[in-house]
């Protein structure tokens, strides 16, 4: 490895009651090793490394006595930032629909009227031109892309206040998005949310990061933590460099890991009727109806 | 933001979508631009059964454009009449609020239209 970024990783879900230590979790990705504490992280044969560690520090605590932030805020700074800052970047690299997307947006009915939650840069917008699409999210940056999509619209909105109408819609996506927030609560919230949206005959399908993908470059697998944070490496070009000279700008998003099963029951848990299920390439899917 | 968009969105706060007052939002000093994009018959002959017919006279005529027919028109009657098919197109697809505001009829809230994008997150005391 030729450099090390050395990066420290602001820990998930520090509001939770419970959790009154702070936690840390590093890795490396992208060859970018994550050091938060003098210990050192476990490297794995295939070269990525993820280890929890307890900080033993007397920073326990501090969070919870001094205005803990809220899930809100968290995601505020962890998620909704980041996608504002990388917008560009990020969109550049989103431009193939995953196959379980396209079938399902392929099959509808034309003249279906439906929602994108969580549109990102509109991908998914381009997939079927003979329904309406209102996408929605909450990056300005990205809705300005995404609404460049014809015949569809897209609007700044957030996923657990969506302004429309109970019962209007024919179809809802929400492709890798749920998973950005940062309770059990909020994350089916966002289905009900979705839920409420749709008609009698709705459906809606959902699409998360998966625990379960040892194969992948991050190498994560059962019994991992699921609350993570992911970095995502812009470069920043030779006219904007790093103060040291460098030119890589290192952003950390929020991701929950869904396991084997979570989705599903976070559905029926908000009266979801699951239709079709599965697994595809490091993410987890779900299709379900009112 | 295409005026079509408008017949699909309500208040974002919550007290406010089981509300009849709080659909249509109102279009408050908007600016509205006009873009040419081709038609799509089959688009709009699909989505026409699916638009709220009463909420888009609301719409159309707070933004002055002339009166649409009481109740949505068939396909069949679409296809018989190419000035009320071009009139639904430019209405529908073609034209755009760049700037201005919604409101909501039921609590108030007006949410921010600029250079075209919508805004409709909430301030932290209406969510």
């Amino acid at each position: 490895m030729s450099t090390i970024d050395v990066v420290e990783v602001q820990p998930p879900a520090l509001w939770e009651a419970k959790r009154t230590k702070q936690r840390t979790v590093v890795w490396q990705e992208f060859g970018l090793l994550g050091i938060f504490t003098d210990q050192k992280p476990k490297i794995k044969q295939d070269g990525i490394c993820s280890q929890q560690l307890l900080s033993t520090t007397e920073k326990s605590g501090v969070m919870d006595s001094v205005g803990v932030p809220g899930p809100e805020e968290y995601e505020e700074q962890h998620v909704h930032e980041v996608y504002e800052q990388i917008a560009s970047h990020f969109s550049s690299t989103r431009y193939k629909p995953w196959p379980i997307v396209e079938s399902f947006l392929q099959s509808l009915v034309p003249g279906a009227i439906g929602l994108d939650v969580g549109c990102g840069n509109g991908k998914y917008l381009t997939v079927n031109r003979e329904v309406f699409i209102v996408g929605s999210d909450r990056s300005t940056n990205l809705v300005k892309i995404a609404s460049q999509h014809q015949p569809h619209a897209a609007i700044v909105a957030d996923t657990l206040s969506l302004p429309h109408q109970a019962g209007r819609f024919d179809f809802a996506i929400s492709i890798a998005v749920v998973h950005h927030l940062s309770t059990p609560e909020r994350r089916k919230e966002a289905v009900q949310e979705i839920l409420r949206c749709l008609n009698a005959e709705g459906k809606a399908l959902l699409y998360v990061w998966a625990l379960e993908q040892k194969t992948s470059r991050r190498g994560w697998d059962e019994g991992h933590e699921q609350d993570v944070m992911v970095p995502w490496v812009m470069k920043t070009g030779k006219k904007n460099p790093n103060e040291d000279g460098s030119m890589e700008k290192t952003f950390q998003r929020y991701y929950h890991l869904y396991r084997s099963g979570e989705l599903e029951a976070d559905i029926a848990a908000v009266g979801g009727k699951l239709i079709d299920s599965g697994y595809e390439k490091d993410n987890w899917w779900a299709i379900f109806q009112r | 933001m295409k005026l079509l968009t408008l017949n699909f969105l309500t208040c974002a706060v919550k007290s406010c979508k089981s509300t009849s007052a709080s659909f249509p939002l109102h279009p408050k000093d908007c600016e509205l631009v006009s873009d040419t994009l081709k038609s799509d018959p089959k688009l709009l002959f699909n989505i026409l059964p699916r638009l709220d017919w009463s909420a888009l006279s609301t719409t159309a005529s707070e933004l002055g454009f002339p009166g649409l027919p009481p109740s949505a028109p068939t396909k069949e009657e679409l296809e018989a009449n190419e000035k009320l098919f071009h009139d639904l197109h430019t209405l529908l697809l073609e034209t755009h609020i760049s700037e201005g505001s919604l409101v909501c009829a039921n609590c108030g809230h007006s949410y921010k239209i600029k250079e075209g994008i919508a805004n409709f997150l909430l301030p932290n005391h209406l969510v």
